[in-house]
């Protein structure tokens, strides 16, 4: 039997912003890596290809220590990817057992021995005498920051907001991934010798072109931070948030603490999530946790959200509710352009598209939902600033930055990585195309 | 130096300062109209505000900003020699002066002289064009940068709610004063409170003339990621913080704009009971 690792009562984690799942114990993690066949399936669902086989037999043998070292050699986020990574679309599709419905926990095991080891490995890093500077300090920068630095170069990291982390930490909630574990991952890259300037936006406080005068090579690994718009009547009213402003209120600035932190967010009783994705989930979740009845509304079926089946389970559990085959067309306001109702489609299926998701097509029938907000997390796009600031980046027709198969961009000594290459994509993909540019950047600087 | 240390603190009207602190990358990158923004506290807000000006030999940037929230509160307590926490910038869009412009009206509202600033000093001094400013607040004791104005501005008119300095009534009083004298315009730039802005909006749309207005609203990251600030321009969705700040009047959803700003107001007064709420 696969092991679940415990998680706090869904009663009691609506009132919190404590992490949701509490994690193994050791006889836990031991027995659930016991059951591996060690048949090695599950590396090649792996973006980043750890040697998961290898890691999962030193939990069964106790050996923790191990554990964690193997995992080091392939990725610096353990603890991060154990919590966030899609692994019912990766590494745990590909294990054996799935075929009985029971995949080996991967991801539960994953964070079990990254959380375990909090001291910090050191090791000798050699002087190359070249410097690198790294756009961004998601899960690509982190992780292009970490390879670079083993490789002995000297490394900056550059970081618009005040806190390090990306995506990871004004668009994940401290529920899924607390803070602490975010801060432990950077620290143990500065303590490699990783610099880190925070408040510096690249196109704005300094210019591409500068930056190539004072490093060897730069990563742009900017994300992709713009959110699409539904672009229906109703959505500049007063309590429509696009996602990213409702989540970083809440992760970045802990508007959840008003008013020991100054950020405040409002007490909503009725909220709509759009969306499908793990940030609609989040939202969703956070809003939950405010206080407010939630509903999430998505155009297709449930079976064709891109969110993490956990976070949907958890997102039931808590109490919120789904509705599948709606599609909003207006948000409805009051005279003083506050959220009142939101009109929703019914949508019908019409076969399958190419990506095995159903196809959908309107019926022409609506109806409405009270609401006093409405949170919209229908995705993201790249962020611009560096793209309008720099002559001779070549970019494709969504603003995403253009690169060769070494992930190499238009201009000379200049690389790019996750989601600026790829669109809104996985923390753990971004993490595995930073790996190939910074093993690029290493061959040719 | 340290980045972000407070070299020159004056209080140069009721509730409202100038600072000068050292940010060598916002003083050589800055072009007039950008904005900044900042956090006093680790628990603090992140808030906007408009450079007023820099001093790019010796690396600083200005601030001029009036008490009105815990933030501004904070910021106020900061003396020279401290750091200001974090300071992200300069951000946005720097206004860029039409080809062939000859004269400008620049009009400035209460605190909006601050942002005001700067544009002058681009128009009168960077490119030698004639600036005439129409300055406004609600008595005489609320002006500011009135002489450093007044050294580099073809003409300054003075209107005051209350007529304790220079004439009695409200910029669009002013507006009409600047034309009465004679003067053409090939363009105003209006800066205050949104409904001044609004209200300069309706008159210079009426006496044909273009208008760009530096919006303000709230905003989170600053660099088109939350899109707190965004609002209804023409038939487009902009965001304020990295399409603008500065707009063509004419586009603008002012009433849009006016509930958008108003949404926290609750919670502002919450954590600020200033003397001036």
């Amino acid at each position: 039997m696969r092991i679940e690792p415990k998680m706090q009562d869904p009663e009691v984690r609506i009132n919190n912003f404590e992490e949701v799942n509490l994690g193994y114990t050791d006889e836990e993690a031991i027995a659930e890596a016991q059951r591996c066949r060690l048949c090695g399936a599950c590396v090649k669902g792996c973006p980043v290809g750890i040697d998961i086989p290898a890691f999962v037999n030193s939990i069964a043998k106790g050996k923790f220590r191990q554990a964690i070292d193997i995992i080091r050699q392939f990725s610096v986020l353990p603890a991060v990817c154990g919590r966030v990574c899609p692994q019912e679309n990766q590494c745990e599709k590909e294990c054996i057992l799935s075929r009985k419905g029971e995949p080996i926990n991967i991801g539960a095991l994953e964070r079990f021995v990254a959380d375990k080891f909090s001291e910090k490995e050191t090791f000798d890093i050699p002087k190359v005498g070249k410097s690198a500077g790294i756009i961004g300090s998601g899960p690509a920068g982190l992780t292009a920051a970490y390879e670079l630095r083993k490789a002995g170069f000297d490394v900056t990291i550059y970081e618009s907001l005040h806190a390090p982390g990306g995506v990871l930490r004004y668009g994940i909630p401290n529920f899924r991934l607390p803070d602490k574990i975010i801060d432990k991952e950077v620290d143990y890259l500065l303590s490699l010798g990783v610099k880190l300037q925070l408040n510096f936006l690249i196109g704005k406080t300094v210019y591409i072109n500068e930056l190539l005068e004072i490093h060897d090579g730069l990563l742009i690994a900017t994300g992709a931070g713009l959110p699409s718009r539904l672009n229906i009547p109703g959505e500049n009213g007063v309590g429509v948030y696009l996602a990213n402003e409702f989540l970083t209120r809440i992760n970045l600035m802990h508007a959840y603490e008003f008013p020991i932190y100054h950020t405040p967010i409002k007490k909503f009783s009725k909220v709509v999530v759009v969306g499908g994705g793990n940030v609609a989930m989040d939202s969703a979740r956070v809003a939950r946790r405010l206080g407010a009845d939630v509903t999430i509304v998505y155009r297709r079926e449930e079976e064709d959200m891109p969110a993490r089946r956990e976070e949907r389970i958890h997102a039931k559990e808590e109490g919120i509710n789904f509705i599948t085959l709606a599609n909003p067309v207006e948000i409805i306001l009051d005279e003083y352009k506050n959220v009142k109702q939101i009109k929703l489609e019914k949508m019908k299926v019409s076969g399958k598209g190419l990506d095995g998701r159903n196809k959908i097509e309107g019926t022409l029938e609506y109806f409405t939902i009270d609401a006093d907000a409405v949170i919209t997390a229908i995705g993201q796009t790249p962020n611009r600033i560096i793209q309008e600031n720099v002559k001779g980046l070549n970019l494709d027709s969504h603003g995403r930055v253009i690169v060769d198969e070494n992930l190499k961009t238009s201009l000379n000594r200049v690389w790019a990585a996750g989601d600026i290459v790829t669109g809104a994509a996985t923390v753990i993909l971004a993490m595995g195309e930073a790996k190939r540019a910074a093993a690029d950047m290493i061959k040719t600087l | 130096m340290e980045r972000n240390k407070i070299i020159l603190k004056e209080k140069i009207a009721e509730n409202t300062y100038s600072f000068w602190f050292y940010n060598p990358e916002i003083a050589t990158h800055f072009s007039a109209g950008q904005f900044l923004i900042l956090r006093v506290v680790k628990e603090g807000e992140r808030i906007p505000l408009t450079i007023a000006d820099v001093n790019k030999e010796k690396n600083l940037v200005r601030i001029i900003f009036q008490v009105v929230g815990e933030t501004t509160d904070l910021l106020s307590k900061l003396k020279e020699d401290d750091i200001i926490l974090d300071v992200l910038g300069p951000l946005g869009h720097g206004f860029e002066i039409p080809d062939g412009t000859k004269s400008v009206l620049l009009v400035g509202g209460g605190l909006g002289i601050a942002p005001l600033f700067p544009k002058i000093k681009e128009i009168a001094i960077n490119h030698k064009l004639k600036a005439d400013v129409v300055l406004g607040a609600r008595s005489k004791d609320l002006f500011i940068l009135v002489d450093e104005i007044s050294n580099i501005a073809s003409n300054v008119y003075l209107f005051t709610d209350d007529g304790s300095s220079g004439h009695k009534g409200l910029v669009t009083d002013g507006i009409n004063y600047a034309i009465s004298q004679n003067n053409k315009y090939d363009f105003c730039i209006a800066i205050g409170p949104i409904l001044m802005m609004k209200a300069v909006t309706e008159l210079t749309k009426k006496l044909n003339i273009p208008t760009y207005v530096s919006l303000n609203p709230i905003m989170i990251d600053g660099t088109g990621m939350c899109g707190g600030c965004r609002f209804l321009y023409g038939n487009e969705v902009k965001f304020a913080c990295v399409d603008g700040p500065v707009f063509n009047a004419f586009k603008v959803n002012f009433d849009d704009l006016i509930q958008r700003n108003r949404q926290y107001r609750e919670q502002e007064c919450q954590l600020f009971k200033g003397e001036n709420r």
